[in-house]
């Protein structure tokens, strides 16, 4: 069983040597101000200018482990992290000639060798480190939980290579579960092979292949039969922005205004990408396309992107959520209260999907991509739930990154110039006022009906 | 009996093989044979039996659940006696035999006893059993004396483990006439020497033994051309010879069973890793025995992936290059040794006095227990020792290993050898792990 662990990650650029990681570690670890019982040493040099700290890696084969003649370093299979055992240590200090990265030191004034255990799961120096050069990051408790879940998808879909959609979709059908039926209109989900090719689904679920301007449709109807004869079926659909936005928005609207039981998630790629990387109804202003392309008359998109998930909100919804797999956490997170939500009501998660092939970038960069996204508030990531009358940004969306660490990872942004940044910024901004505005008010009549 | 996969001993080096041999074939018939009737321990722990540092009851390094969670056929008590490599039969001490398809020697190596007149007639102890360590402490519990033969760290670590015991110690070197020469200069261990001697252990280099008599419970030591000692046991800590007398000349063998870089010998699915093995050095041509802790579980992963991994895909990785070694890069000489509260170690070449070519740092403190040397080659680290100096000895075995040209940063690494040591480390090896941004 193939397993994953929470880690302590190591942000060496971001480190300035200010060691406040260091106290805190030999405070707790041995309540003493002296950083010699710190596990975790930040670098001092004398001449270059280079900072970082350096601490156990909990390595995944651990030569300390190896080389211990006394079997008292083991790797907890629960947590990953490599234990020492007082009673078998001998101090032969072995296992410091083992480490090839000084992540177990001797420590002179107690006499043995330590090492970092990270504080049990809620390590100390990550607290006090206030430049984020120390994370810790519990996404492998995404893996854990998933992992014993069924991929619902077939393998060898034909997706581009890095390709963010076939994240999304794998991770999606494992959370949701077999007692699924699934639209998936016209895109790059078919076009992948996920609703068949050769006469089988490339799905492990009932697939249906929707037209794209009725999918909610579909989708309603099924789970209106499906309660009529007594199952609980979720009816999940899988629709580009396409599907959503543009063809698909009347058939959407009508089923989220009568409140039908069905969850659906928007892939927005900003584009009909299957098709030859047309505009869509949420590309970006400026974003080169096909069907607006950067020439001498046209300077890609003329025109801003309608905002999916704000005009959702609008719909009495039970839930409306923005999500990216780049916060895999949090995806899950929102696909669990989604998923909740379409028993009772219409559920809609707008996911952000950066492609590769049409918006021009390396596949490789299909996270970055969206790390990006979100800290330059591109694309904020929020929730609201009808039934507690809450919303909630799930990322912060102060000190965000400038846009233009966004802007220039995409080739489909590369003629921008300055007054087309400006353009972005602006319709960002004015987003981002929209929804404080709405959380604010949420705020207010909720203070005001107690 | 038939099994895929053999493995004489269950040290170090065989218990690396196997952990190697099921991350690529996780099926294939696995036995493990330990002449021994107790679980897999390492000899390296015995001296810290002997100090009483641990309990003799936990210091087993696997257990029965994990033979059984890997398939595991662990014999004990059993001693491979007669190898057949063409027939690919190995016959044990009981009279049966195993079939196998692939085997590893990893018996590791035993006690050398010298040629002092009288000694293999008398009651003496060796350190490189279990039995052997409880035979000690027990000897030990009624004896107000020892004597220790050599000065290597068998002896050294006897000699510290019995004085703590209230003994009354002599300790006399074996041929040649330092403390450690094999990992240590004569400073470091002239050093090493002194804090032994303050602790009231008799050492007096000049001195050899000469013959050993023993009556009625009790043993002479003679010095040559000098006096007698009269004492309860005699300890042999004299060096080691690598356990491989059941072998028949189809595989080589000089000082160890000779192999090549991924532990095969001259014979046809036979291995070799771990102290019985003799191996390329890795500063020059030749092979060596290292008979190391490191060294021993690293030739066993290698042996391991020699004999169960897919040799295309091998082929293809060392290709592209990798971080990994997939094999044997050559041995290099490392040790700590820690002795009445300090400590130090001491990795690669360690050269005695001035040798054109290499560039000698030296740091002795006078009147105190530090030191440190770094010996380099062309702004490449090839050697270190420290005594009480803060290092990180696995970061320093690093820079040596990978040949890190250090250019500008020599200067530094010479001043603050841990903090400069962690800098080339981000540089050079960690940082790229680092998910490019």
């Amino acid at each position: 069983m193939p397993i994953a662990y929470n880690t302590l990650m190591v942000h060496p650029e971001k480190c300035n040597g200010c060691g406040d990681c260091e106290v805190a570690c030999a405070k707790v670890k041995a309540n003493s101000t002296d950083v010699a019982h710190s596990r975790i040493k930040v670098i001092k040099n004398l001449t270059e200018e280079f900072h970082g700290p350096v601490v156990c890696l909990q390595c995944g084969d651990p030569n300390c482990v190896r080389s211990c003649p006394g079997g008292a370093l083991t790797k907890n299979p629960e947590t990953g992290v490599v234990v020492g055992n007082k009673d078998k240590c001998v101090s032969c200090t072995i296992c410091t000639l083992a480490c090839p990265y000084g992540g177990i030191t001797y420590n002179p004034v107690i006499g043995n060798v330590m090492k970092c255990d990270h504080c049990g799961g809620d390590p100390e120096c990550v607290k006090v480190c206030k430049t984020g050069a120390l994370v810790y990051s519990d996404e492998a408790t995404v893996y854990k939980e998933q992992i014993v879940n069924e991929d619902l998808f077939g393998p060898d879909l034909a997706a581009c290579m890095g390709c963010n959609m076939e994240i999304l979709v794998r991770h999606a059908l494992r959370h949701i579960g077999p007692d699924t039926v699934l639209m998936a209109p016209p895109g790059c989900l078919p076009g992948v092979c996920a609703v068949g090719f050769n006469g089988a689904t490339g799905t492990k679920i009932p697939t249906t292949h929707p037209l794209l301007s009725n999918t909610a449709s579909m989708a309603a109807g099924l789970r209106r039969y499906y309660k009529r004869i007594g199952r609980d079926v979720t009816s999940l659909c899988l629709a580009g922005d396409g599907g959503a936005a543009d063809v698909g928005f009347q058939s959407l609207s009508g089923a989220a205004e009568r409140g039908e039981e069905i969850l659906f998630v928007c892939i927005d790629n900003e584009g009909y990408m299957n098709t030859g990387m047309q505009r869509s109804g949420t590309t970006p202003f400026g974003s080169w396309t096909s069907t607006t392309p950067v020439g001498p008359a046209l300077k890609g998109k003329p025109g801003i992107a309608k905002s999916m998930p704000l005009i959702m909100l609008m719909h009495n919804c039970e839930y409306v959520g923005t999500a990216s797999t780049a916060f895999i956490k949090d995806f899950h997170e929102k696909l669990e209260k989604a998923h909740q939500a379409s028993k009772r009501g219409f559920a809609y998660l707008h996911v952000f999907s950066p492609c590769t092939t049409g918006w021009r970038f390396p596949g490789d960069q299909t996270i970055e991509v969206q790390r990006k996204a979100v800290a330059t508030n591109f694309f904020p990531l929020w929730e609201y739930e009808r039934q507690t009358g809450q919303f909630r940004f799930t990322h912060s969306v102060d000190d965000p990154e400038p846009l233009e660490n966004y802007i220039k990872m995409l080739g489909k942004f590369r003629h921008l110039g300055k007054e087309e940044i400006e353009i972005l910024k602006k319709t960002a901004a004015e987003r981002l006022k929209l929804l404080k505005a709405f959380a604010s008010s949420l705020e207010e009549a909720s203070q005001a009906a107690s | 009996m038939q099994t895929k996969y053999l493995i004489i001993g269950s040290s170090h080096a065989g218990l690396s093989a196997a952990e190697e041999i099921r991350v690529h074939d996780q099926d294939g018939t696995l036995t493990m044979i330990s002449m021994e009737n107790c679980l897999p321990y390492s000899p390296t722990i015995l001296p810290y039996i002997v100090e009483g540092k641990v309990k003799p009851e936990i210091i087993y390094l696997r257990d029965e659940k994990y033979f059984k969670d890997n398939k595991i056929t662990f014999l004990k008590g059993k001693k491979l006696v007669k190898l057949d490599t063409k027939a690919s039969k190995a016959g044990l001490d009981d009279g049966s035999e195993i079939s196998y398809e692939k085997i590893l020697i990893a018996t590791g190596s035993t006690p050398t006893i010298p040629p002092v007149p009288g000694l293999k007639e008398s009651p003496y102890h060796v350190l490189r059993t279990m039995e052997d360590a409880l035979n000690i402490n027990k000897a030990a519990e009624k004896a107000k004396s020892a004597v220790v033969l050599g000065t290597g760290l068998v002896g050294m670590h006897a000699a510290e483990g019995l004085q703590k015991k209230g003994l009354k110690m002599d300790l006399i070197r074996g041929r040649r006439r330092a403390v450690l020469p094999n990992y240590f200069d004569a400073d470091a261990g002239k050093l090493i020497h002194q804090v032994f001697i303050d602790h009231g252990i008799n050492c007096n280099l000049d001195q050899q033994v000469g013959q050993v008599e023993s009556g009625n419970g009790k043993l002479k030591v003679t010095i040559k051309d000098g006096p007698v000692i009269d004492t309860d046991m005699v300890v042999v800590g004299t060096g080691v010879k690598s356990r491989m007398e059941f072998l028949f000349p189809d595989v080589q063998t000089g000082e160890g069973i000779l192999v090549d870089n991924m532990m095969r010998t001259s014979a046809e699915n036979v291995w070799a890793a771990g102290d019985v093995a003799q191996a390329a050095d890795f500063f020059a041509d030749g092979k060596i025995l290292n008979a190391i802790l490191p060294d021993a579980y690293e030739q066993g992963k290698i042996a391991g992936l020699s004999m169960a991994g897919d040799p295309a895909k091998i082929a293809a990785f060392e290709e592209i290059g990798g971080d990994a070694a997939l094999s044997y890069p050559g041995g290099v000489g490392m040790n700590t040794f820690n002795f009445y509260g300090n400590r130090s170690f001491a990795v690669g070449l360690s050269l005695e006095g001035e040798d054109s070519g290499y560039e000698i740092d030296k740091t002795l403190l006078p009147g105190g227990c530090v030191y440190q040397k770094l010996v380099f080659k062309n702004d490449v680290l090839v050697g270190a020792i420290g005594i009480n100096v803060a290092m990180d000895p696995g970061v320093v075995m690093n820079l040596i290993r990978r040949k890190i040209s250090m250019g500008k940063d020599k200067v530094e690494f010479v001043i603050k050898p841990l903090y400069m040591g962690r800098r080339l480390m981000w540089k050079n090896w960690l940082g790229s792990i680092q998910i490019a941004r």
